[in-house]
């Protein structure tokens, strides 16, 4: 898939919402937290949406970045590695407490979860997104 | 195998399927000469009416994508015909890229996920592909694409084979019928009758209607393109020593092998790439001495285009792009940008991404240092003025630059021009805008609507759409692809599901007909 800006926004945060919020459901539980299971998904979905929201930013830099390129496309490689900057201004917010309702934050914790969510929506990005969504590689990644 | 006219003719007839090829007969007078025709008008010329809903008219992959999309939303076999002189939907495609150098076992010039064998492009080819041979390493390339390795390309073996699987699956060939495509005509009352001349065995061919209120036509490009300087020396000459990449020249590598000579590439594109590829290969395999002089009519020095965020690489000649198009053309900003543009400003859009373009091939481009550096590869900027027998019997080009003419010396000329795009080539298009109101779009092709619609052609309830290479120029600029294939049939799809005609392919029909063809079910 080859994103629009509109596209590029709908997608992550459709791929978050569904495919992180099962990842999340999933891992939540037996990431090391402090605090019960409870505890355990406020921490971890607070981050989900803070990836959400910054995101949102984050995919008007790509699109610009993306701008100097001939083929106005986004190679597979750079959802991938994208990873790492995204990553750190999480972990850097959430240790400055300038995340609202997320506690002092446990480094592995943040690293398994934001890991495995990252590449588990970059997978289904990568190919199975086309299955249910006939249109979606064609219209730049739109669902809507 | 040395071409002779006959062959040649043989040849070009497989791909030139509705363009040139005289008819078997002619049609009655009052029905050639009328825009539209009633039922009794047919009924009173006897020709036998088929009644059905959809007609595609082409019979390539064009078509075949076509109807693939159509019955996966739900429509019946009995519903659809495809009427074609050709036997398999891949035939022309396959001949062309096995002259221009691409046997089955070489990859095509074609992305990881344009399968025109699967509508969902998952699993990808470069995924298909690792999983069969048990290697990572075609991921592998497709993670690293385009910027720190070559893009993935499939071999033509899968394509093809995939798509023959798809056929079976489908019921493509219950809906075939074979002959030639005499005309398209609006008829009284609305929908439209499609005229197939079909060969008898032994007898003369007979004309048969197509009674149906939609059709579908995808034609292709209408035969090959020449140089006119190479056109007369081969109407005059021979066409032994100047072929077009596209005909079938494996003479040309043969004789080289028995004797040394020189060979004048003329064309920047993907074939002239790998024809160059190929006469290296050859050179290095078979310790020949053969010399390449490669002619650019436009000669790209290094990155070109008119501001910092739409520059297209290039050097040597040749600029660089991984595919036809610009990937985003497909589904991008460019396509987006493209589908919102109307007369000029999308010819605008067109000239900025348009030019003749390779790939840039990391393999190619040691072959052509290599080849440099011996001196037995160069390149020269200009176009080809004369093109003569010397007194010698070798062949003398005579090109033109900016400043002066240099005369040039060579065993073979291999025109690497491409196809020809004229739509007025084909009978039934040409037929079509004057029989049918179809008009052309900013760059002179076929006008269709965003949703492949052929503009004014409508009759009463009844559309004509149209795929392919003759609707380049509309809203949406990659048609004579893979992708563009399916692009276009995915428009053309829901556009009939509006009518009513089959179902709008939603999430739970999308994940229904995947799974069935990933099992390869039949539908």
């Amino acid at each position: 898939m080859v994103p629009t800006l509109l596209g590029r926004i709908q997608t992550r945060l459709f791929l978050l919402a569904v495919v992180g919020g099962v990842v999340t459901l999933v891992l939540a539980p037996v990431l090391p937290i402090p605090g019960g299971w409870g505890d355990h998904y406020r921490e971890t979905f607070i981050v989900l949406a803070t990836v959400a929201v910054l995101g949102v930013a984050w995919e008007c830099v790509y699109h610009l970045l993306m701008q100097w390129r001939w083929e106005k496309d986004w190679p597979t490689l750079f959802a991938l590695v994208t990873l790492v900057p995204e990553g750190l201004l999480v972990w850097l917010l959430l240790r400055a407490g300038h995340v609202p309702g997320a506690g002092p934050p446990v480094l592995a914790a943040f690293l398994w979860h934001f890991t495995a969510v990252w590449i588990a929506v970059w997978l289904v990005a990568q190919g199975p997104m086309r299955v249910p969504f006939i249109r979606w590689r064609f219209h730049g990644g739109r669902l809507l | 195998m040395i071409a002779s006219e006959g062959t040649l003719l043989d040849e070009t007839r497989v791909y030139d399927d509705l363009g040139r090829q005289p008819g078997p007969q002619d049609l009655p007078p009052d029905l050639e000469a009328s825009d539209w025709w009633s039922d009794e008008m047919v009924r009173e010329a006897g020709l036998p009416v088929t009644d059905v809903p959809f007609v595609s008219v082409g019979g390539g992959i064009g078509s075949f994508v076509t109807v693939d999309y159509l019955r996966i939303a739900g429509v019946p076999p009995e519903d659809i015909r495809v009427l074609s002189n050709l036997d398999r939907p891949w035939r022309t495609y396959e001949y062309l890229t096995r002259v221009s150098q691409i046997p089955r076992a070489e990859r095509i010039r074609s992305d990881s996920a344009s399968r025109p064998d699967n509508v969902w492009g998952f699993p990808s080819y470069a995924l298909t592909e690792a999983i069969r041979t048990r290697s990572a390493r075609p991921l592998w390339q497709v993670l690293r694409e385009p910027d720190f390795a070559d893009f993935y390309t499939p071999r033509l073996g899968m394509v093809l084979t995939g798509m023959e699987r798809e056929a079976a699956r489908i019921r493509y060939w219950d809906m075939l019928d074979t002959g030639q495509v005499r005309t398209v005509r609006r008829r009284w009352g609305g929908g439209y009758f499609t005229v197939l001349a079909v060969n008898e065995p032994g007898g003369p061919s007979r004309m048969v209607a197509y009674r149906s209120w939609f059709v579908h036509l995808a034609v292709g490009y209408a035969g090959l393109k020449f140089l006119p300087e190479l056109r007369q020396f081969r109407d005059t000459s021979d066409f032994h020593r100047v072929v077009n990449a596209y005909e079938d020249h494996e003479h040309v590598y043969t004789a080289l092998r028995q004797r040394t000579g020189r060979v004048l590439i003329r064309g920047s594109g993907i074939v002239a790439s790998r024809v160059s590829e190929r006469l290296i290969s050859e050179r290095k395999r078979h310790g020949l001495q053969t010399e390449i002089v490669h002619l650019f009519r436009t000669y790209v020095e290094g990155a070109h285009g008119p501001h910092p965020w739409s520059r297209r690489a290039g050097g040597d000649g040749f600029a660089y792009q991984g595919f036809n198009y610009p990937k985003s053309v497909w589904g991008g900003q460019l396509k987006a940008r493209a589908r919102r543009s109307e007369g000029r400003d999308r010819a605008r859009i067109y000239a900025e991404i348009g030019g003749t373009n390779t790939a840039y091939r990391r393999h190619w481009q040691r072959q052509l240092r290599e080849g440099k550096n011996g001196g037995w590869y160069r390149s020269l900027a200009g176009t080809m003025g004369d093109l003569q027998q010397g007194p010698d019997g070798r062949l003398r080009a005579y090109v033109d630059s900016d400043s002066s003419r240099v005369e040039l010396c060579a065993d073979y000329v291999i025109d690497c021009t491409g196809l020809d795009g004229d739509i007025t080539s084909h009978r039934v298009i040409n037929d079509l805008l004057r029989h049918a109101n179809a008009g052309r779009n900013p760059i002179g092709r076929l006008d269709v609507s965003r949703a492949f619609e052929v503009r004014g052609a409508a009759s009463g309830d009844g559309r004509i759409y149209a795929s392919g290479a003759a609707t380049l120029g509309g809203y949406f600029p990659g048609v004579d692809t893979f992708l563009g294939l399916q692009i276009a049939a995915q428009e053309i799809q829901e556009d009939l599901a509006r009518m009513g005609f089959g179902n709008r392919i939603g999430p739970a029909r999308s994940l229904r007909e995947w799974w069935r063809w990933l099992r390869d079910r039949p539908i």
